[in-house]
This record gives structure tokens, sequence and C-alpha cells, in this order.
């Protein structure tokens, strides 16, 4: 029997640190010009210098830089003068060179800051999280891993290379030690995850897909008992592949240290692998030794000393920060808290503005987005903005609507025709052969059948019992295949029986 | 006098990837103390005002411009390639962990 | 004919008095004649060179304008890249490797006409003074066989003395350009650091590598300089400069009024006696043209040779981690991809190699990296102070380029330390990412084997050595009267 949450939370005090790796999406790669699209065909996308073929040599990429600048600037960071690439030399066959060209001691952006909001069930809470650092390094290819029987690299008996994904640029965002989250760290975690995915995607420096694996999330927990300074041991818990993972993550490590510790147990410092199936880690292959990276400065490439003017101009170009964004869309939409909050964990916040932007209520626009499609992308397992659904469908659904051509009811199989790839909302409309009955007599005929067949409920309606007309609108919205409008039956079927 | 035991180069030949035998081990160790005696003389001048000096030339903000420049083939890609499968580099069971 | 300088056969090409065709196979036959004893070559391209040729020729038939030396012969060395010919570094690791893509260097010969013969033996991976540690035998040096070429560079160097090639390149770490020069009667430059594009160059220690010309004379060496010379944007540690006026500076030869000042460091113990007695009456000719010598200091130099085992190490180990047996080369055992890679490079790499990657390795792991390689950082810095107070004295600096002449094979195998000491001279300007040039001085009168006199230049100012080089091989070759090569035992006779 599992530990429950609560008695974790009243005994220990968690710590997080959390690692953000980021592939900016350049169109080349950092230090070559090999194109980076996602899914080309295996080792279309390389050369001698990210092969790490003898002789090569690499070439920083500009645009990876000022990308970097622009995070660092939105996080509240200080640009260094002065920074350089360094070598974090370990051998492993993703890696060409069997080095990592990445920063060590001098990374380009410190000592920055991330405020974060969560709603509680006391209301909103705000937490800063400090950012140690933001520094630029590139990504290792991808292994196959073939025969055996799982596919996974254990029992596997041999592995396949492809490197189209080596040397993609990558920046990876550290926070400070995070402390005094409490309860709340989970749920703190995934905010900070949330927010800084909404920062690089409105900086353009990063398509942020979770599940393409363009930001991954590694994160540092550890226990202390309530009232103790010193710090716990702690796992890293890698391959964390949804904002929900890095709350599942965070709370089952959360349990399972407390475990450990209730027992008199040692947590072990390691790396741990999450299972989005099951939603607890497994331990990595525990290191015979610990590694020595023997990092020293990258005599290929030469230092990075952007000048005042130049951060400058990045600062000048950085986009409104998304809580200012929130703030506003959230006046001008006339939203209380908790509908926004809602909005902003749907991840529908980008579609709402859309459909609204195209003449559609803010309220209609955000109870779709919420409601209906919400729904089908939880089903799925998917987010809203991943369904292959946009504002101008939204926007014209809700327009149909209000034309009385669609009911609401008829309007979610349009969304579900559109969900299932069946076309525009038009053509739907037009090959489901979806039609609102508006046609008097033919409404007339399907309430008289209604009423033949419940007589004593028209009965008691005709003696002044309105509420009791539900069961006969029902008859009738079903013999009209949900085609009427519920609100012509009723106004029909109560004037039929002298009620209106 | 430095001391570089067995062990110590056969924990350097391990973060080194070099599976060395045993008389290479033992011959390493003696030269390895002779040539860090050796060497170790620079610590005599390297006061802590000294700025070390990484790149021979002050050279500094060396950048490319964002463009995608054609690859190689797969074929070339894979061309020195000791095995190949499925146009990717087919490797034997890898052990460890990735990082 | 091949006995000619390149600018000489350049010159018979451009008068029509010789084709490129026939100027390639009198090498190829040169080299079939005494390659067996020399064994400078890894690997002939034939096929390649005459085809090379052959458009050469046809380009010059067609009246276009050709570079200078458009359809002269050159060696390349092993360790440079050239798509589709074999690369092997002098290692059993890359045997058999033939990588898909040019280094820019040879980018350049090839735009420049130059005829590509084939590929120079080395030290493996240019690590060595001998040429002794290629897994595929030892050079052999022309002028004496039972002695070697220098290194790492032997190849390049024994070719040229052995007239298999008017011209070659070489890469210089720590002397390999210039000290096989000096014992095999050679010219050799290493030009300042990003002078010449290291893309393609396979690494050994990439702060210091710089490749360079190799030729019989100073202005041959100049020509090559500017053919393979100037910015790459493939390599971040280019300079972006024009090429200094080398062929000019050479073609000028004027020393009057320079200032050339002799380091104190690098003479007297352990220098042998009539290396330094060529050393000086070079010195004695280059006052007679009107330079003034002068006596400079750089104290720090005492440090060099031990900043550089300590720098070079750190970077090979990084350096050649990537031959692993997954992506290229030879694959070597059974078991796992670990068990493979430490297994191929137990074997694939050669004792020398192995000896300096795990002297890297520990002088960059962590508790040993502010000790050792911090410490030969600022070293570094301390030499090239060094030479900005000596260059505020002297327009360029001299030394004998080795302490000695060539020794014999097998001599110094089993002492890396003695080994080690070959390149006291010629460290200090890769440390400090300066010129570097050697050209013959003489002949030592204890053994009758050419000596090397080495000119340094500040960066970027390699005009100068060039200058003052072509003033001290005119006024050599008045007193000697003829090339010192033509001193040198003839090959290939039975």
């Amino acid at each position: 029997m599992a530990l429950k949450y609560e008695d974790v939370i009243a005994k220990y005090e968690p710590v997080l640190g959390l690692e953000v790796h980021v592939e900016l999406g350049t169109e080349s790669k950092m230090f070559c010009g090999c194109n980076t699209v996602f899914g080309a065909a295996p080792n279309t996308q390389t050369c001698p210098v990210c092969l790490g073929l003898p002789g090569s040599l690499p070439v920083v990429n500009g645009k990876a830089i000022e990308y970097t600048i622009a995070i660092g600037l939105a996080l509240n960071c200080s640009i260094a003068p002065f920074s350089r690439f360094a070598r974090k030399n370990y051998f492993y066959p993703d890696m060409p060179k069997n080095f990592q060209t990445s920063q060590y001691d001098e990374p380009i952006c410190v000592n920055g800051y991330l405020d974060v909001t969560i709603e509680t069930e006391e209301g909103p809470k705000d937490f800063r999280i400090e950012i140690e650092r933001v520094h630029m390094e590139e990504d290792t290819g991808k292994s196959l891993h073939m025969g055996g029987a799982t596919g996974r690299i254990h029992g596997a008996d041999y592995s396949l290379l492809d490197y189209n994904r080596a040397g993609i640029p990558l920046v990876e965002i550290v926070t400070k030690v995070v402390t005094g989250t409490g309860k709340y760290a989970p749920e703190v975690a995934r905010a900070y995850v949330s927010e800084l995915r909404d920062i690089l995607r409105g900086l353009g420096v990063s398509d942020v897909k979770m599940e393409q694996g363009s930001l991954r999330c590694d994160a540092n927990v550890s226990l202390r008992p309530i009232g103790v300074e010193k710090l716990g041991t702690r796992s890293e818990t890698k391959n964390v592949n949804s904002l929900r993972s890095v709350e599942r993550a965070v709370r089952g490590e959360m349990i399972r240290h407390a475990e450990l510790l209730n027992k008199g147990e040692k947590v072990i410092q390691e790396t741990r692998h999450f299972h989005e199936d099951t939603g607890l880690t497994t331990p990595g292959r525990s290191k015979e030794q610990a590694e020595d990276y023997r990092y020293f400065p990258e005599p290929d490439l030469v230092p990075v000393a952007p000048s005042i003017e130049m951060i400058e101009k990045i600062r000048a170009s950085l986009p409104e920060k998304p809580s200012v964004r929130r703030k506003k869309l959230q006046e001008a939409w006339q939203v209380p808290d908790k509908e926004m909050a809602a909005m902003v964990n749907a991840d529908v916040l980008d579609q709402v503005e859309a459909t609204v932007k195209l003449g559609t209520d803010p309220t209609r626009a955000r109870g779709w987005w919420l409601g209906e499609i919400a729904r089908i992308a939880n089903e799925k397992g998917v987010s809203a903005g991943e369904l292959p659904i946009n504002a101008s469908d939204v926007a014209e659904i809700v327009g149909l609507i209000e034309k009385g051509e669609l009911t609401d009811k008829l309007a979610r199989q349009v969304v579900e025709g559109v969900i299932n790839g069946e076309g525009k909302p038009a053509e739907i409309i037009k090959n489901r052969g979806i039609q609102v009955v508006s046609d008097d007599s033919s409404l007339m005929a399907a309430i008289e059948k209604a009423i033949a067949a419940q007589p004593d409920v028209a009965e008691k309606v005709r003696g002044g019992h309105v509420p009791a007309a539900g069961a006969l609108i029902g008859a009738v919205m079903k013999e009209t295949k949900g085609q009427a409008d519920a609100a012509k039956v009723r106004e029909l079927l109560l004037k039929h029986l002298g009620q209106a | 006098m430095s001391n570089i035991s067995r062990d110590d180069v056969a924990n350097l030949a391990k973060l080194a990837r070099i599976d060395m035998s045993a008389d290479e081990l033992d011959h390493l160790s003696n030269e390895l103390s002779v040539i860090l005696d050796a060497v170790a003389r620079v610590q005599e001048v390297a006061a802590a005002d000294v700025p070390p000096t990484s790149h021979p030339l002050p050279l500094k903000n060396v950048f490319r411009e964002d463009e995608v420049r054609p690859s190689l083939t797969p074929e070339e890609s894979l061309s020195g390639a000791p095995a190949s499968e499925e146009q990717r580099f087919k490797v034997p069971q890898i052990l460890g962990e990735e990082q | 004919m091949i006995k000619s300088s390149a600018t000489q056969m350049a010159a018979a090409l451009a008068k029509g008095e010789v084709s490129s065709l026939e100027l390639t196979q009198l090498h190829l036959d040169q080299i079939s004649k005494v390659d067996s004893q020399v064994n400078a070559f890894l690997f002939v391209d034939t096929e390649g060179a005459l085809e090379q040729a052959k458009q050469v020729d046809a380009k010059r038939q067609k009246g276009e304008k050709l570079s200078p030396l458009a359809g002269v012969p050159l060696a390349l060395k092993d360790v440079m890249t050239q798509k589709g010919v074999p690369t092997t570094c002098g290692s059993k690791m890359l045997e058999g490797w033939r990588p898909p893509y040019d280094s820019t260097v040879v980018t350049r010969l090839k735009e420049n006409g130059v005829v590509i013969l084939g590929k120079t033996n080395m030290d493996e991976f240019a690590m060595g003074s001998s040429t002794e540690n290629s897994a595929y035998g030892p050079t052999h040096n022309p002028w004496d066989l039972t002695r070697i070429p220098g290194g790492s560079g032997g190849g390049s160097s024994a070719a040229l003395a052995a007239f298999e090639a008017p011209l070659a390149i070489g890469t210089d770490t720590g002397g390999s350009i210039r000290q096989p020069a000096a014992v095999t009667g050679t010219v050799g430059v290493k030009p300042t650091y990003g002078g010449v594009s290291r893309y393609g160059l396979v690494a050994f220690s990439s702060s210091l590598d710089q490749a360079g010309p190799c030729a019989r004379t100073v202005l041959d060496a100049a020509y090559l300089h500017e053919a393979i010379g100037g910015y790459d944007k493939l390599d971040s540690t280019s300079i972006n400069a024009p090429i200094p006026p080398v062929v000019a500076a050479a073609k000028d030869g004027n020393v009057k009024g320079m200032k050339i000042g002799v380091i104190k460091e690098l003479q007297g113990d352990g220098y042998q006696p009539g290396v330094l007695e060529l050393f000086n009456q070079s010195l004695e000719l280059l006052a007679a043209q009107g330079a003034e010598i002068v006596e400079v200091s750089c104290k720090y130099f005492d440090y060099a040779l031990a900043a550089y085992y300590l720098i070079a190490p750190s970077e090979c180990s990084s350096n050649l981690a990537r031959f692993d047996a997954m992506r290229y080369g030879i694959r070597v055992g059974e078991g796992s991809a670990e068990e493979v890679m430490n297994k191929t490079r137990q074997v694939g790499f050669g004792r020398e190699v192995k000896r300096r990657i795990i002297l890297g390795t520990y002088a960059l792991s962590s508790g040993y990296y502010d000790a050792y390689y911090g410490s030969a950082q600022k070293v570094r810095t301390l030499i090239s102070r060094d030479f900005e107070n000596a260059f505020q004295q002297a327009d360029v600096l001299v030394s004998p380029t080795a302490p000695t002449t060539a020794f014999k094979i097998g001599e110094k195998a089993n002492d890396p330390i003695a080994m080690y000491l070959n390149d006291i001279a010629t460290i200090p300007t890769n440390l400090a990412g300066i010129g570097g040039m050697s050209l013959p001085s003489g002949l030592a009168k204890e053994d009758g084997l050419p000596a090397g006199f080495q000119i340094m230049a500040p960066a970027m100012q390699d005009d100068r050595m060039y200058k003052a080089g072509a003033a001290l091989e005119a006024a050599l070759l008045t007193k000697w009267g003829k090339p010192i090569l033509d001193s040198a035992p003839v090959l290939g006779a039975k």
C-alpha cells in the first residue's frame, strides 16, 4: 500500500531542481549547414561535421546565439559579456565525436528567474523560480535498438544509428534549487515547465513539442524532514514528455523517497526513467564510477562576446511576456480567474484568441475550445492544439449556430467531423446531410406523434405542469434525430397544449 | 616524484576506452611517472595573476548564417561504416546509459 | 627535370616545354624507382594524378588563365582528407578509410591545378619526430637511409629530398613541418595559426595544428603558401584577412636594415656543435647583407616543452575519442559496443598515441586540471609575452630548427623524453600561434648531414620570414655553388 501524499507532505519538505532542454527552431544545425526538419529519412541530414568525421570543424550558427540570448533575456538573466564553448568528454555511440560541444563554467546567460502562478483551493499562489543558467549545446543522434524482445536498449542484439538529430542546437535551462513550494511542488513544477514553454513559443525560438522531444524536462527531486536545513539525496528523473508527466513524476518521486526514508533506507543518487503508462520511475543502470567529463575550452571554436548593442537589439525585439498577455486577454474577455486558469491548463489560449480575432464571441469561443474540443483531445491523449481543427473552423461553426443553421448538438457532430478529417464544416454539413429541422409542419407531425405515445404526460402539461413537457420534447428530438431546434419544439409543443 | 600507479593507469585507460594489457599498464605507469615529473615544471611559473591561453589568437564572435547547406548523401555518410542496415549505422549492442 | 624547383617546372609548363602529364609521369617514375627505399608514400594515386594532369594540360591548350603552380605535382601528408582517396594518418585505425569530402587545402590545390601524386607517410596522427611511429613502417632519410627523416611529416620532406615531388603539404603541431625540413635539407613553413584552413586536417591538437608548405626553395614554398592560404569560413579559427605578401617577399629577399634577433635560450647545451656552427655562419651571411643581429632573451622558453606535452596530449585525448569503430575505420572484437570500442582502440592505436591519450586524459581529469592543463595554459601566455617583448627588439627571431641532425632509426625509440627534445626550438611558435620557417643551413661537420635554420615572425607577418629566408638561401647558394640536395646520395641505383 503506497504512502499517501498527505502523509509525505506532513513530514517532509520537497526540494526541486528542473533542467529543461529545448531544441532551437533554427533552419540549420548548431555547427553545420545540415537541415533540421523533423522526420527526414535516416542519415539524409548529415555531413562531415555532424558525423564527427576526422578533420571536420564546427562553426557556430549565429541565429542559435541570438535565440539563446533572447531566452536568457526573457528569463530575466544577465547575459555574459564573454562566454566559451567547452568539450564534455564521454563515450556514447549516439554522439559522433565522443564529446559533446557544450558550455561549462562560462555559460552565455546566468542568474534569472521566472514567476509562475498556480490555482489552489485557497486561490491563486505565486512562486518565483530562480534560474541558474541558460547554455548552448548540441543534440545527439538517435538509436534504434534491434532484436531482443522489447525494442528497448536492454536486451537488444544491436543498434542502428541515425545522426539526423546530431548537432541540432539545444539550449539547457537550469533552475537553482527550488524550495518553499511545500505540497504544491508537483503543480509548481508543471506550472514552471508550462510557463517556460509559453515563453519559448512566444519567442518563436522553438516549436516546444514535448511529445516530439523538442522540449524535454529532467526533474531533480529530494526530500528533507520539515525544519531540517540540510538537503536530502536527490534523484534525477529523465524522459518526462508532457506537462502532466512532470507533475506525476514529481509527485511519484516524492512518495517513493518518503517511503524509503520512512523505512530508514537511503535514497540513492541516480538517474531514473519515467514511464508514461505506469506513472512510475525505474532506475537507470548505476554507474561504476562517477563520470569525469574532463571539460576543457573547445579549441575549435572562438569565444562568444555579445556586444551591448547586439543584446539591446534582441531585447527590443522580445514579444510581450505570456503573463502580461494573459492579463490583457482576461480583461478584454471579462473571464473569471478560474476560467482563465482552465484555458491555460488545457493549453487552448492561443486557439481561443485566434477564434475571437475572427469575430467570435469570447464566451462562445472559450466554450467550444474548453468543452467539446478539449474533451476529444483528452480522450485521444493529446493537446487541443494538436487536433486537426483550427480557429477558423470553430468560428465558422459558431457563426452557423448564431444564424440558426446548426443546433449545439449538430455543431458537436460537425466538430467531430472536422477532427476526423472529413473536411471543412461546410463540407461536413453537406456530406453528412446535417440540417436543422425548422419546418413547422414536420415538427408538428412529430409533436402529435409524441403526444399520442404519451397521452398521460400531455394531460399533465395541459393541466399546467409545464416541466413535464421535457419528456415530450425529448421524444420529438429523438424522432427528428436531433436535427430540430429544441427551443422551437418547446415553443410549438406548449402552444399546442395551450400553455404558451 | 610523481607516482602514477598501475591502478591509476587502468582507470585512465577505462576513461579513454582502451583495453590495455597488463604489460602495457606496467610499462605506462613507469613512463607516465617520468613524463609527469618533467612536465610538472609548468607549475613553477603558473602564478595566479597569469591568465590562461586557450586559443593562440584573440578571435571572437565567429558565426555562420543560419542557412541550410547540402548534406552528404546517405551513401556517402555511410561509406566508411564498418556495418550498416536500413540506411543507419549498425553498431553492437549498447550497454551504457544515455547521458 | 625532376631536380628543378617547382617555380622552374611551372615556367617550363607555361612555355610548353613540358606537359603536366609528362611532368607527373616523371615523378611517378621516380617514386617507382626510389620509394621502396625511402617509403615516403603510403598511397600513390597514379590514375588520379594523371587525370588531373591531363585536365590542366587541356585547360592550358584552350588558353585558360591558370594559377602559377598549375600542373606541378605535389605530395600530400596523409593527415589531410582527399575525397575518395585513402586517408590513414599513419594509423591502423583508419586503414581503408576513404573520406567522402575534401579538406579545404585539397580544394584549393585542385582549384590551383596542382597535381596530387599521393599521400605521404607520417607518425601516427602526427605524434612523433621521426616518422617511426607510422603503422606502415618508418620513412628513411634520403641522405642516409638508416636515419630518420624527421617527423611527424617525414614522408613529405623525404619525398622532396628524394625528388619524388617538388612540393608537399605538411602539418606542424610542434615542429612537424620544420624539423623534417631541417634534417632532410629542404624548406618547410608553419604559417601563422589561422593562416591556412584546418578544415579536413585530421586534428591532433586543435589549438596548435597548422598546415603549411614544404618545398625545396623558399620561393616555391611561398607560391604554395599563397595557393593554400587565406580565410576559410569552414574553420572558425581561420583569420579573415588577406594572405601576407609571401611571394613578393621571397622574390625581394632584401634584409638590409632588418633586425634579426637571436634567441639566447635556443642554443648551447644539447645542441650539436656542427649545427650551432652552421647557424652562426648563416648569421654572418645575413649580417653581411646588411641585417642587424641582436640577441634577445625569452626566459619562459625553458617551460615550453613541458607546456606542450600537457596541452597537445590533452587536446588529442579528446580529438581522438571519435575513433571508436562505430562510424568509420576498423572494427575489432566481439561483444557490446563498449567492448568493441575498447578492443578497437587497443589494437588500432600505436604505443605513442596511447601514451599521449592516457597522459592527456590524466591532465584533464578532475583534481588535476588546474595543476597540469591549467598551468600549461598559463605558460602559454608567458611564452606569448616573451615573443611580444622579443619582437619589440627584432623584426624576426632566429634559432637552429632542431638541436641535432638526423639520428638513427630506432636510436630514441625507447626514450620518449629524449625524442620530445627534438622539438625544443620549434614548439614555442606553436604555443604562441606565430609563424616559423626552416631552411637548410648546410651540412654539419660531424656527420655531413643537413641542419636547419629557423626564422620566426609575428602573427600575420609571415612575409618577413620569406624575405629573410630568401636572403639566406641566396647567400648560401652563392657560397656552395649548387643546391644542397645536389650533395645527397643518388637513390635507386641497385
